[in-house]
């Protein structure tokens, strides 16, 4: 019995380790020789709701700023300047689509698209929208969490 | 009914107003002003572009309907207000002396100042805007202590004005001679990709012209419609402010209007309109 406690412990205390901490930092990501990124960059599962949000929100992805994409009609305004996101899902699988958003120049090199989770390597980078330099360490232009959430959003995008 | 017209019936019902930044332009229009001044909107592009862009665009081209119309009728043109403003200005005594611009120069003899700036001064060994030329004026001929500061409204109103009777004429800056050098340096600045997004001038302006982005139509960034208004702020916006909020908007520490480096890029970007024609003041959204 009293074993059988401390084992239980024991797992409780692992799984709320991977939960809380093990966000993968920018600088500690892995990209295959493909672009990919096969391991989740926090481990809990996307939520392709928020993933829409920070999709279409200006302060987060904006991805519509430069993608079409059919399912966000209501959201007005997408724009021409990288291919239409319909059918991406079918076309990517979880490991590449993290890949491309995390840092697509990783896939496409010479890419115009932002690199998403990445914090240096910048010229005369600057405090958000401000035109003012940048002071002390960057954050990446998105949260793990928002990277996860938006490539399960992708995954939902199966259709042409 | 004609189509056209149906659409636009329905666009109402919907309450889509026709927003003019959503309603894609006439890329094939001409501009005709007053009915008199023949502009080039687009042409074969200068011989340094070769293998960048071939033809060449003003950015009145990619502009709705209605803003491409208030550019054609100096009435419908609000910065033919500051216009009038500015050629006020140009005769008015200012500084120690009681000199006016008018007392040196007759505005005619200015027409081809727009079309040939930034320029090589060669007593000061520097490219000099426009802009630098009149605080040159104002503090070497006319012993005004404080000159107008390059983004004031006096300097936009008086350029404005200096553009104005520029209109139509070809731009051709030079970009040989000592002016190779700050030239080149603009070059590499529009080629550079800045700040957090990671994008330059030409990834916009000379990759993606034509295309959306958000709700905005990129054009291809020429600066021969400068100074312009703009319905959004309601006033005139100087070129080197507009580099600013571009380069800001790549989340970037951007340079400052009058340095050097934006200097070397308004001369680059200048020649890269050379063979479209003055429209300043334009109209933008
Ligand atoms: C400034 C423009 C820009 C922004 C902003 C942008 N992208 Fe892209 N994206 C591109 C371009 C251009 C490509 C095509 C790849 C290439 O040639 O560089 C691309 C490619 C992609 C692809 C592969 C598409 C395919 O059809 O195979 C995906 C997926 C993608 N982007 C998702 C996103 C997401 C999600 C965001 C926001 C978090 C985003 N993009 C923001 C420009 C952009
Ligand atoms: C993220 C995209 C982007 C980048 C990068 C960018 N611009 Fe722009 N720029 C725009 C948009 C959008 C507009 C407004 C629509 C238009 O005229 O293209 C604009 C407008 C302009 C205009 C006004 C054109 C006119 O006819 O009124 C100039 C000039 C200009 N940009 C120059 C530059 C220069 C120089 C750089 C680099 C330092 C630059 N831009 C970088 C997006 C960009």
């Amino acid at each position: 019995m009293f074993t059988r406690h401390i084992i239980l412990a024991a797992l409780l205390g692992v799984s709320a380790g991977t939960t809380q901490a093990e966000v993968v930092s920018p600088s500690a990501v892995v990209v295959n020789e493909y672009g990919e990124i096969v391991q989740s960059l926090t481990g809990i599962a996307g939520d392709p709701a928020r993933g829409q949000e920070v999709m279409t929100t200006r302060g987060l992805g904006n991805c519509i700023a430069c993608h079409e994409v059919t399912a966000l009609q209501d959201y007005p305004f997408h724009g021409e300047v990288g291919p239409s996101l319909d059918g991406v899902g079918a076309r990517w699988d979880e490991a590449g689509l993290r890949g491309i958003i995390a840092n697509a120049k990783a896939m496409f090199p010479g890419s115009i698209m932002p690199s998403f989770y990445k914090v240096d390597g910048y010229t005369r980078p600057g405090d958000a929208y401000t035109g003012k330099a940048a002071e002390g360490a960057l954050e990446p232009l998105l949260a793990a969490q928002d990277i996860e959430d938006v490539v399960a959003y992708l995954l939902t995008l199966t259709e042409y | 009914m004609n189509t056209k017209s149906k659409i636009a019936t329905i666009a109402v019902a919907l309450g889509m107003a026709a927003s003019s930044s959503i309603s894609h332009a006439d890329e094939d229009a001409d501009l005709v002003v007053n009915g008199e001044i023949e502009m080039v909107v687009r042409t074969a592009a200068p011989a340094h572009l070769e293998g960048a862009v071939s033809t060449i665009y003003s950015g009145w081209v990619f502009r709705s309907d209605e803003t491409q119309a208030m550019q054609a009728d100096d009435f419908d043109n609000p910065g033919m207000l500051f216009v009038e403003k500015g050629e006020q200005l140009f005769n008015t005594a200012m500084g120690a002396d009681g000199q006016s611009c008018a007392s040196c120069h007759q505005s005619s003899d200015l027409t081809n100042v727009r079309a040939t700036y930034p320029q090589w001064d060669a007593e000061h060994s520097e490219v000099q805007t426009v802009e630098m030329q009149v605080r040159e004026c104002q503090t070497e001929q006319m012993g005004m202590e404080e000159p107008w500061g390059i983004n004031s409204g006096d300097m936009l109103d008086i350029t404005a004005f200096i553009a104005s009777i520029g209109r139509g004429q070809i731009v051709d800056v030079a970009i040989d001679g000592p002016a190779h050098e700050t030239w080149e340096l603009g070059r590499e600045i529009y080629y550079t990709r800045f700040g957090q997004l990671e994008l330059s001038c030409a990834n916009c302006h000379e990759e993606n012209y034509g295309n959306r982005i958000r709700a905005d139509h990129l054009s291809q960034g020429q600066i021969n419609g400068f100074p312009t208004y703009r319905l959004k702020n309601a006033r005139l916006n100087g070129v080197q402010n507009r580099f600013r909020g571009c380069v800001r908007d790549t989340r970037a520490e951007t340079y400052g209007i009058g340095s050097d480096e934006f200097v070397a890029l308004e001369l680059y970007v200048a020649s890269r309109g050379n063979g479209l024609t003055v429209e300043g003041p334009s109209v933008r959204n």
